[in-house]
């Protein structure tokens, strides 16, 4: 087929913008959003692009319409994403939940920005991380992957779409402003070169009947898309095998919920994908992610010229998290620091992997500026 | 016409394994709903074509009792959850099943903009002028002095009329009944169903467990006897001056019109795009 844009070359193009091929390359034909900085380049895009591969682009009242509205078109049998920032994020969490429940595979874009509310709008930030994984309400499992570069964006966007699709479930991309609205160089694949995964669908009657169980004994049930006569009954209560109301069987909740769970759960290595920089033999380990793990790199190789045994751990993913991983990194390493534009988020997770076997040290920056590699060397340097 | 014995519309259209209901004694969803299977009856409609979608309420359980495809979705958002489906699968029919509090407050964003866009769908309505599922609260509905849990002295809010809402937000058709007009019921939403674009079918409907307890209104019976009262056809009304119309509901349809729908619209927009961007129509 024919694309709005070119393929098989490099393109010197925003972030926002590679995420937006990206998800056109990846099978998106639906998406649904509203304006926000700084997102809504995704959504320019989208537009611009949508109707000339037979796909819809539509502007929703707000974000909770949003989510809701790519959801219902998932239950069609089609790609659908959205992309929003941190406001906009926080009126998603409602149906964030429900996607989670009914096993719904989005894809949904959180461009980061500083927060609490309105906050700095054209800054970036880390501070979504929590909500991003624990933000909807219940006990829950989901996918949140975090770009560092404008070609990680890109290509983050296809695994993104992959993952939601073979593990029947949402797929939260959580860049920020910085790698939303810097211009990289960005390969674009040849779309025949590009693996494109797609969810499991019901090979028979009977297993259509199942919507919601595990009949493969893999934890991820066939998904019954409307209109193919399987008559399939989806709902955010709490529900059997079949998709009938549950609501007070507590043994069927607990059931379903801990599939919900497992089968992301069970599935961390084939979900986890992360990046390491001198870190064989680092006394000085730095784990950082998105944007901020460039300038952590930066640090690890000026360390490195001085010296300083340091190495870095870049987390491409962060849920499913790796809490072995971080207690191996721990029992080798002197000290871990964690560099992030927050307040401390990543930092508790790390510290709760590392378990108590070597000191774990936060390197906080807000107010929309990233690290530099000085901030970074300087906070290193005081503890040594 | 052979008219088909409640057994057989039952037999043909509901999940027998999904019942009995939710619905308390008196309630009126139930006549909606056959009124709703009758018309998908008599157009002839494959139950594969058609899909329910809903929100949180006592009527949004309908979905999960009739044998179709069904969403059943967030508290107010059914209708958002529509335009996604619709819009990415234009061949389905989908008709969004709501109460008056699910489509009127906490979904009434949503409500205006899915009729502004004229979406190609159905709502029936259930308007019982309170929230029976969580036990009997005032709604947007609910007229000014009525009670309810919130509200032990009274409304002392205005109501919104949501059928003039849909008329002023631009839907395409829409007409307002009670549970009694049977015959206008389901020619209305048979009407509705074929209609393209947006289509509203407002039923007023008895909810005597936790509206009418509270209202003097004790039984079904009562609370039909008082909506024959307060109701008034469109035919009367016309010539009635405002002050006479005062504290009474019109029914009877509103508005019947062919304005384009929202997927006609945006077929036009797909061409149009197309080429103005040199992608020749059909074009692989």
């Amino acid at each position: 087929m024919k694309y709005p844009f070119p393929v098989g070359t490099n393109d010197f193009i925003q972030g926002d913008e590679a995420i937006a091929r990206a998800a056109i390359l990846a099978g998106c034909r639906f998406y649904a959003g509203y304006p926000i900085t700084p997102a809504s380049e995704i959504f320019e895009a989208m537009s611009l692009y949508m109707p000339l591969v037979d796909g819809v682009s539509i502007q929703m009242e707000d974000e909770i319409a949003s989510i809701a509205a790519i959801i219902g078109a998932s239950w069609t049998g089609v790609k659908a994403m959205t992309a929003t920032s941190g406001p906009g994020f926080s009126l998603m969490m409602e149906n964030l939940g429900y996607a989670i429940m009914t096993e719904t595979p989005i894809v949904i874009v959180d461009v980061q920005r500083s927060g609490p509310s309105t906050g700095q709008p054209t800054l970036a930030a880390q501070g979504d991380v929590m909500q991003a994984i624990w933000g909807t309400h219940g006990d829950h499992s989901l996918i949140v992957l975090s770009p560092a570069t404008v070609q990680e964006a890109f290509d983050m966007t296809i695994k993104a779409f992959n993952l939601a699709e073979k593990y029947r479930t949402p797929v939260v991309l959580l860049t920020d402003a910085e790698v939303g609205h810097m211009r990289e160089k960005v390969n674009i694949p040849n779309p025949d070169e590009i693996e494109l995964l797609y969810r499991k669908l019901p090979q028979s009657d009977e297993e259509a009947k199942f919507p919601f169980g595990d009949i493969h004994g893999d934890l991820i049930p066939p998904m019954p898309i409307f209109g193919k006569g399987y008559r399939t009954y989806v709902t955010g209560l709490t529900h059997d095998e079949r998709g009938k109301p549950k609501t007070v069987e507590s043994e069927i909740h607990e059931k379903l919920i801990k599939r919900i769970v497992a089968k992301i759960e069970n599935n961390k290595k084939d979900i986890i994908e992360y990046e390491t920089y001198d870190l064989d033999d680092a006394e000085i380990v730095i784990i950082s992610y998105g944007i901020v793990a460039r300038s952590a790199e930066r640090a690890v190789k000026i360390l490195r010229k001085e010296g300083i045994k340091a190495g870095l751990l870049k987390l491409n993913v962060l849920w499913p998290f790796d809490f072995e991983l971080i207690e191996e990194i721990a029992e080798q390493a002197k000290k871990i620091y964690v560099a992030e534009m927050n307040l401390g988020q990543v930092y508790h997770m790390v510290k709760e992997g590392a378990n108590g076997k070597t000191e774990v040290e936060l390197i906080s920056k807000i107010g929309g500026e990233i690290h530099t590699p000085y901030d970074i060397i300087g906070e290193i340097k005081r503890g040594l | 016409m052979y008219l088909k014995s409640s057994y057989e519309i039952r037999d043909k259209y509901l999940r027998k394994d999904m019942l009995p209901t939710i619905f308390c004694p008196g309630c009126g969803i139930g006549s909606v709903l056959q009124f709703t299977l009758r018309a998908i009856d008599e157009l002839g409609w494959s139950q594969d074509e058609v899909v329910w979608v809903s929100g949180i309420g006592c009527s949004s359980r309908v979905p999960g009792y009739v044998d179709f495809d069904g969403l059943h979705t967030t508290h107010g958002r059914a209708l958002a959850f529509a335009t996604g489906i619709k819009m990415a699968n234009p061949d389905l029919k989908v008709i969004v099943f709501a109460g008056d509090g699910d489509i009127a407050a906490i979904g009434g964003n949503h409500f205006i903009h899915a009729v502004r866009r004229n979406l190609d769908v159905t709502v029936i309505l259930i308007n019982n002028f309170t929230y029976g599922m969580t036990g009997g609260q005032v709604a947007p509905t609910t007229l000014k002095g009525l009670r309810g849990t919130t509200a032990p002295y009274g409304s002392f809010e205005n109501p919104f009329d949501i059928a003039q809402l849909a008329v002023a937000s631009g839907a395409n058709y829409v007409a307002r009944w009670t549970v009694f007009n049977y015959v206008q019921g389901i020619k209305s939403v048979k009407k509705a169903l074929q209609k393209k674009g947006f289509t509203l079918v407002e039923f007023l409907s008895p909810c005597p467990i936790s509206f009418g307890r509270r209202n003097r209104m004790k039984t079904a019976p009562e609370l039909i006897k008082w909506y024959q009262q307060i109701t008034i056809p469109i035919s009367k009304a016309k010539n009635m001056p405002p002050e006479e119309l005062e504290g009474k509901i019109v029914i009877g349809e509103f508005v019947d019109r062919d304005r384009p729908s929202l997927e006609e619209e945006y077929e036009r927009l797909k061409k149009r795009a197309k080429q103005m961007m040199g992608f020749e129509e059909g074009e692989e």
